[in-house]
């Protein structure tokens, strides 16, 4: 056996991550071959629909925005060595917080309601996750579990407020009252035209900003190096003098707050304007694919949320051109990716350090 | 009076509820026993279900779809030793990323093969696995309903012929389970071992056993009992498959675990609170209540949920997990 060499940067962040997703394609693509479908024609269309318009890259974008805060939700919690599964529920959570600071202000100019939105989402994520995070602190109760519950709860919790509480008087669906047009995010079309009726917001420029907030915090900031210290070795932080339980609830509520902020995107942006039911619709799991696709880094969140974005977009003019490709095809793909990149990781990176062992090895001679 | 029967009544939904929930449990606990932690169970559930129900559906043949369900959880259990034991990955994404994989291809597969919105053609009569009647369950069922003056014979009439009689034969099997769990691990050399290596897996490694070996083992008997659940849901509680319909259940048979501390009896009890729970669920929608009068659905339907988190959170004392569960063994080189 040769000796294993640590693989060279470029290797080890862009073509081992790479080549994990393409795994997932191929193996997706059979799947799509085996119910009698072409692999390739679907990719076609899954492309095009992603990227071939400006429509389409406009919902695509929109898409990204959803992953990029769970993935960062998601991210951040790993750092401290957990695994916060509840995006889906704190993200629907925030969609109450942006609402019920909507409803009230409704008519105010939307550069004021523009960061309501945000604490309020923001404000109700973090609740959401800080229980979670109590349990965890206090009373030893497995977050993995406690969150999955918490997304159990969220669901009917949120459905009886929509349908009893919020939904106007002569409204049919399942929906609060509309935020008026001055006060909800303006879309990127309002300012591009190029987008046409891509339901893409100013919440994409908030994205973006917290991917480098998110740097700070994690690789700047003191509470990012005892969070990541608390990640590493929980015995060693006692004895340095931090408080695991205080670390363990700021850092859920902080990860809670990036799902929440999910809701600005939907329920403050100019496309949905109110709080729909099950408006999350699964982008609390991606975010967990785009979290160990990019390495709980921002620059490897922000590529993994379009690659994801893209894959959904794209899934969804898939299911409408090829019926018999559902967009459960997508939820596969995602799953492969996550097994791949997050559990399997060393499957081709064993393979690939011997190759580069080799490499270097015959240089040396 | 009324209550003694109403109760009876609760007692077999309890049953019927309790038995996939019971058999995960037991599932999970020969796995994190082993040193795994299987948060796939609910994916093995979903997936064992429909491979269950589509196998029986093409053959008409139940058996056959119980051997399809176990197979779907031998494959996923396969996928999950490879990422955990081999590859040394970690458990919980494995876990997760199998429960993505089961949601993902039920839907899309049942959707392809049957066309049905994901749901598999509905299953009838001998497709399905049936209540085995016992020796005079119908003689006694018929007596217990004339003999409506005496209490004392009436209700263990009804206990028979409603709680013991006409249950289905993996039920049966799940309870048998339960004592059999208890002797492997306690009183055989195989579940020394299967303790051991979930606790210090290099003392075993030392005297010259395979962890490797040991773990798949424990995977294997996992797949089995997780997969005959699966089954359960779709070809005997209920007469096909419908998407997502393990419902959360993988994730509260691992909750059940930890409350149960990781042994086989309190498991049993563990997962028939939660089945009464969940049957009495059913039991109060619609009800007029006295103060309160009636609850919204929605709150009944998080119950269960919010009992489990209180019960974790406040009753059961330190729960204290196998010292080797989720940790990878690297043998020293």
């Amino acid at each position: 056996m040769s000796t294993r060499v640590p693989l060279p940067l470029w290797v080890d962040v862009a073509l081992l991550p790479l080549l994990n997703v393409l795994l997932a394609f191929i193996i997706g693509g059979l799947i799509v071959l085996a119910v009698g479908q072409n692999p390739l024609e679907a990719l076609n269309i899954m492309l095009t629909g992603a990227f071939g318009s400006g429509r389409g890259f406009g919902y695509t974008l929109y898409y990204t925005t959803d992953f990029i805060f769970a993935g960062l939700a998601v991210s951040l919690a790993y750092h401290a060595g957990m695994f916060n599964i509840g995006p889906e529920g704190q993200a629907y959570l925030g969609g109450l917080g942006v609402i019920l600071i909507a409803l009230p202000l409704n008519g105010m100019h939307w550069a004021l309601m523009f960061p309501l939105f945000i604490i309020g989402g923001a404000a109700f994520g973090a609740l959401w996750a800080l229980i979670p995070g109590v349990l965890q602190a206090k009373r030893g109760s497995h977050i993995v579990i406690t969150t999955i519950l918490f997304n159990l709860i969220a669901t009917p919790l949120m459905n009886f407020i929509i349908s009893r509480i919020l939904r106007p008087a002569g409204v049919q669906s399942d929906e609060s009252a509309p935020i008026e047009m001055i006060s909800r995010i303006p879309r990127l079309r309002d300012f591009i035209p190029f987008f046409g009726s891509a339901p893409a917001n100013l919440t994409i420029f908030v994205a973006i900003g917290t991917l480098v907030g998110f740097y700070w915090l994690v690789w700047r900031s003191k509470f990012g190096y005892a969070m990541r210290a608390l990640g590493h070795n929980p015995t060693a932080t006692r004895y340095a003098g931090i408080s695991i339980s205080k670390m363990i609830i700021i850092t859920m509520v902080i990860s809670g707050a990036l799902a929440g902020l999910v809701a600005v995107n939907h329920t403050g942006g100019a496309a949905e304007g109110r709080l729909i039911l099950n408006f999350v619709g699964g982008a609390g799991f991606v975010g967990i694919a785009v979290a160990f696709m990019g390495r709980a880094h921002p620059v490897g969140v922000g590529l993994a949320a379009i690659l994801f974005g893209a894959l959904t977009q794209g899934g969804l003019e898939l299911a409408f051109s090829m019926p018999s490709v559902t967009r459960d095809m997508i939820v596969t793909i995602q799953a492969m990716v996550i097994l791949f990149t997050g559990a399997m990781g060393d499957m081709l990176r064993i393979p690939l350090e011997r190759l580069f062992g080799r490499f270097s090895s015959a240089e040396a001679k | 009076m009324q209550f003694f029967f109403d109760m009876v009544l609760i007692l077999d939904s309890t049953i019927r509820l309790s038995i996939p929930l019971l058999l995960a449990c037991l599932a999970g606990l020969y796995s994190e026993r082993a040193g795994i932690v299987d948060i796939g169970l609910e994916g093995k559930l979903l997936g064992s279900a429909f491979g269950a129900a589509a196998a029986t559906a093409v053959t008409g043949n139940p058996w056959i779809g119980l051997l399809a369900g176990v197979g779907v959880a031998m494959a996923f259990s396969g996928i999950h030793g490879l990422a955990s034991i081999n590859l040394r990955g970690n458990q919980t994404i494995s876990g997760v990323a199998l429960n993505f994989l089961a949601a993902g291809l039920t839907a899309f597969l049942g959707q392809s093969w049957f066309g049905r919105g994901g749901e598999t053609p509905p299953l009838t009569g001998p497709q399905r696995l049936s209540p085995i009647q016992w020796p005079y369950a119908a003689e006694l069922g018929a007596f217990a309903d004339n003999a409506d003056n005496n209490p004392l014979l009436r209700i263990p009439a009804e206990i028979y012929s409603e709680l013991i009689s006409g249950q289905n034969i993996l039920t049966y099997f799940a309870f048998l389970a339960v004592p059999l769990t208890a002797f492997v691990l306690f009183r055989t050399r195989f579940g020394l071992r299967l303790r051991a290596v979930g606790e210090n897996p290099k003392a075993l490694d030392t005297a010259g056993i395979s962890v490797t070996l040991l773990r798949y083992q424990a995977l294997v008997i996992t797949a089995v009992l997780v997969g005959i659940g699966g089954t359960y849901l779709s070809i005997a509680q209920s007469a096909g498959f419908t998407p997502d319909m393990s419902n959360g259940r993988g994730y509260i048979a691992l909750a059940a675990l930890i409350f149960a501390k990781w042994r086989p009896w309190p498991a049993l009890l563990v997962c028939l609170l939660f089945g009464f729970l969940d049957a009495l669920q059913f039991r109060l929608q619609g009800i007029n209540f006295a103060v309160v009068g009636q609850v919204p659905v929605q709150f009944i339907q998080m119950l269960p949920y919010i009992l489990t988190i209180i019960l974790l959170a406040g009753f059961i004392g330190r729960a204290i997990a196998p010292k080797a569960s989720g940790i990878p063994y690297v043998k020293e080189r």
